[in-house]
């Protein structure tokens, strides 16, 4: 019954958000290639070690194209980036690519389990702490919201970790696990970490926009006609709620890509944190440029799949 | 007489803390008879919307409360339903419709849906049925084109057929009263006038008794047979249209019609009452309109005048017109 602004302009707009993607890949690429280019340390004496002749530092550079102008350095990065070509690793001489493709999971994994519980405690709590509000539920949610705020996400993985890993040994205490039941049972704990943060900004994120949308006229309208509570409060006020929210969820999810960066390093499970993390240290320069490129795609991806939302959830973006 | 559909007898409500409340309805009693129309005339301030959402319980408690009155309707007072009863009478029995077009519509759902939730939520009827009876109402209110309009979004509307769109959402389920709170102020006066057209035939055809809330004496001479003007939180007078229009019995009334603009009209400034409203609740004593009354004597300000009664349809609550008046006037007991 629902029409969705014709498939034609549903189109042209997802055209025009793809379009508007492109320059930010760029910008990014290009951001990567000066950073790299600026930072300190030789790429070249810290892959072949202090002990590398002259020559063989030579010989790498020439191989690495790093001797050829910059301008040409960029259009091959650029290109290569475009392509695909991450090149390999200076440690270990694996495609990085295929590095990537075998961390990058791991950390999708995370996120969209994470953000499952995230969601799914995080709103139910700001409903809660909306429909009673300066009440008991109301503070109990503000006081968990604020102990979500407050904790460090790497030193709760600690407790959870030595709690419930360590101590009584209800979860794997490394790794990220084989098949679909072996790998949730291991993304648990971390996701819930991770979830505990998102829960806190979600749920008071909730309350502020059902709060706020309460107070609409619309709201008033729909009690008039007979709406009873549940339905006023679900239907007519947390369907508008989601506008904001969608925002909301879609910049907790780039933190949370960003969070798993620690988190994945404190449950010692793979995924693209990790890899970075241990290429910096390393300073395995291939392997960083990949991992860096695709956690800014993924940036990219994200706010993509919000604009979608949007047009899913807010009918005026849809008919325009 | 007949048996009023609605009744609202010495009805109070308060807001703000306990202790220290602010009274912002105060004794307001009024009647509406079965198809009758009724209007409630005031400033903004008055309590006239307050009161009107007084009878629905849609005040937000806190911070606002009931404190005292009856709210009779077909002889029941809904005021001693229990809450969880409310929903059946709202939009069934007694529906609504509000001062604000543009934001009153619910915008992520389709007008079809919001006007359809109305009956689903009193009415078992098949989704086919439903539909059809939607297309109808949207017909009956003047939406060109009502099956092709049913998938739009109330952004897709302008003022006028918003206000439409919710008088058809408002009498999609044949309520017996319609509670109508400024449904023109916040249209074009040619809209205006075009929705006050449509609620007359619409109370012609459907035969529904009209409670008509503005501050505008002409939208509700329009509609209404009779009126109930409030002064800050007060009934101060109460009559059928034609008294009011041609002996008001209250300084405030005829204050109020003074300040109408006319056609034939040669003063350079229009009238004005001096003064303004009293801040609701701040009057303690006395008459609340004593400040900016030109007719006002001592014991104005000592006692609050009793309703009296000037002829089979008139009340006002003045002590000097009803000493003028002397004979006729008999104080009517609360």
């Amino acid at each position: 019954m629902r029409d969705l602004g014709g498939g034609k302009t549903m189109a042209r707009y997802l055209l025009l958000r793809l379009a508007d993607a492109v320059p930010t890949i760029l910008l990014v690429l290009t951001l990567v290639f000066i950073a790299m280019r600026i930072l300190p340390g030789d790429p070249a004496i810290a892959a072949l070690g202090d002990m590398a002749t002259p020559e063989q530092l030579e010989l790498f550079r020439e191989k690495m194209g790093l001797n050829a102008p910059l301008w040409l350095q960029y259009i091959n990065f650029v290109w290569g980036m475009l392509t695909l070509d991450f090149g390999r690793s200076l440690m270990n001489n694996q495609s990085v690519l295929a590095l990537i493709a075998y961390n990058l999971p791991y950390t999708i994994e995370l996120t969209i389990v994470a953000m499952i519980l995230g969601v799914g405690f995080g709103i139910p709590l700001g409903v809660l702490a909306a429909t009673h509000r300066n009440k008991a539920a109301d503070n109990a949610v503000r006081g968990f919201s604020l102990l979500g705020y407050a904790v460090p996400d790497f030193y709760l993985g600690a407790l959870l970790l030595i709690t419930f890993s360590l101590n009584l040994g209800w979860f794997p205490i490394n790794g990220g696990g084989e098949g679909f039941f072996d790998r949730m049972h291991h993304v648990f704990l971390p996701a819930v970490t991770l979830a505990l943060v998102k829960a806190a900004f979600i749920g008071r994120l909730t309350r502020t926009s059902l709060l706020e949308v309460f107070g609409k006229d619309y709201i008033r309208t729909a009690r008039a006609k007979g709406a009873r509570e549940p339905r006023v409060i679900y239907r007519h006020g947390l369907r508008n709620a989601l506008l904001p929210l969608t925002t909301g969820i879609g910049l907790s999810t780039l933190a949370t890509l960003s969070g798993s960066v620690a988190i994945e390093l404190v449950f010692n499970r793979p995924g693209i944190g990790k890899l970075l993390i241990s290429a910096i240290s390393e300073r395995d320069y291939a392997v960083i440029q990949g991992g860096v490129v695709i956690f800014s795609l993924f940036v990219v991806l994200i706010n993509l799949l919000m604009d979608l939302v949007y047009i899913v959830v807010d009918p005026r973006i849809r008919v325009q | 007489m007949t048996v009023p559909l609605l009744k609202v007898d010495n009805l109070a409500v308060e807001f703000g803390p306990k202790a220290n409340p602010i009274r912002v309805v105060d004794g307001v009693s009024f009647e509406i008879p079965p198809a009758g129309a009724v209007g409630i005339v005031g400033e903004s301030g008055s309590g006239k919307s307050i009161t009107s959402l007084s009878i629905l319980r849609l005040i937000s408690e806190p911070p606002g409360r009931i404190v005292q009155g009856r709210i009779e309707f077909n002889g029941v007072n809904l005021l001693d339903l229990p809450r969880s009863e409310m929903p059946d009478i709202r939009g069934r029995d007694i529906a609504m419709i509000f001062q604000e077009p543009m934001s009153s519509l619910n915008p992520v759902m389709t007008i079809g849906d919001q006007i359809g939730e109305a009956i689903k939520l009193h009415e078992d009827m098949p989704g086919e049925k439903r539909r059809e009876r939607v297309i109808e109402m949207l017909r009956l209110v003047g939406i060109p084109d009502p099956a092709g309009r049913l998938d739009s979004y109330p952004h897709q509307f302008s003022g006028g057929m918003r206000q439409r769109v919710m008088i058809a959402m408002a009498l999609v389920c044949n309520p017996k009263l319609l509670i109508a709170d400024e449904p023109t102020t916040a249209l074009d006066v040619t809209i205006q006038a075009q929705v006050l057209d449509l609620m007359h035939k619409l109370r012609r055809t459907l035969n529904t008794a009209v409670l008509l809330i503005s501050h505008d004496l002409g939208v509700i001479a329009d509609v209404c047979e009779r009126v109930v003007v409030m002064y800050a939180g007060r009934v101060v007078e109460e009559a059928d249209i034609r008294s009011i229009f041609r002996n008001p019995q209250h300084p405030y009334t005829r204050g109020l019609l003074q300040s109408i603009p006319k056609l034939d009209d040669d003063r350079d400034r229009l009238y004005q009452i001096p003064g303004s409203v009293p801040l609701a609740g701040s009057v303690k004593k006395g008459c609340p309109f004593y400040q900016r009354c030109s007719l006002r004597i001592d014991k104005c300000a000592q006692e609050m005048p009793p309703m009296f009664s000037f002829g089979p349809d008139q009340r006002a609550a003045c002590w000097v017109t009803a000493g003028q008046a002397d004979a006729k006037a008999k104080e009517v007991a609360l």
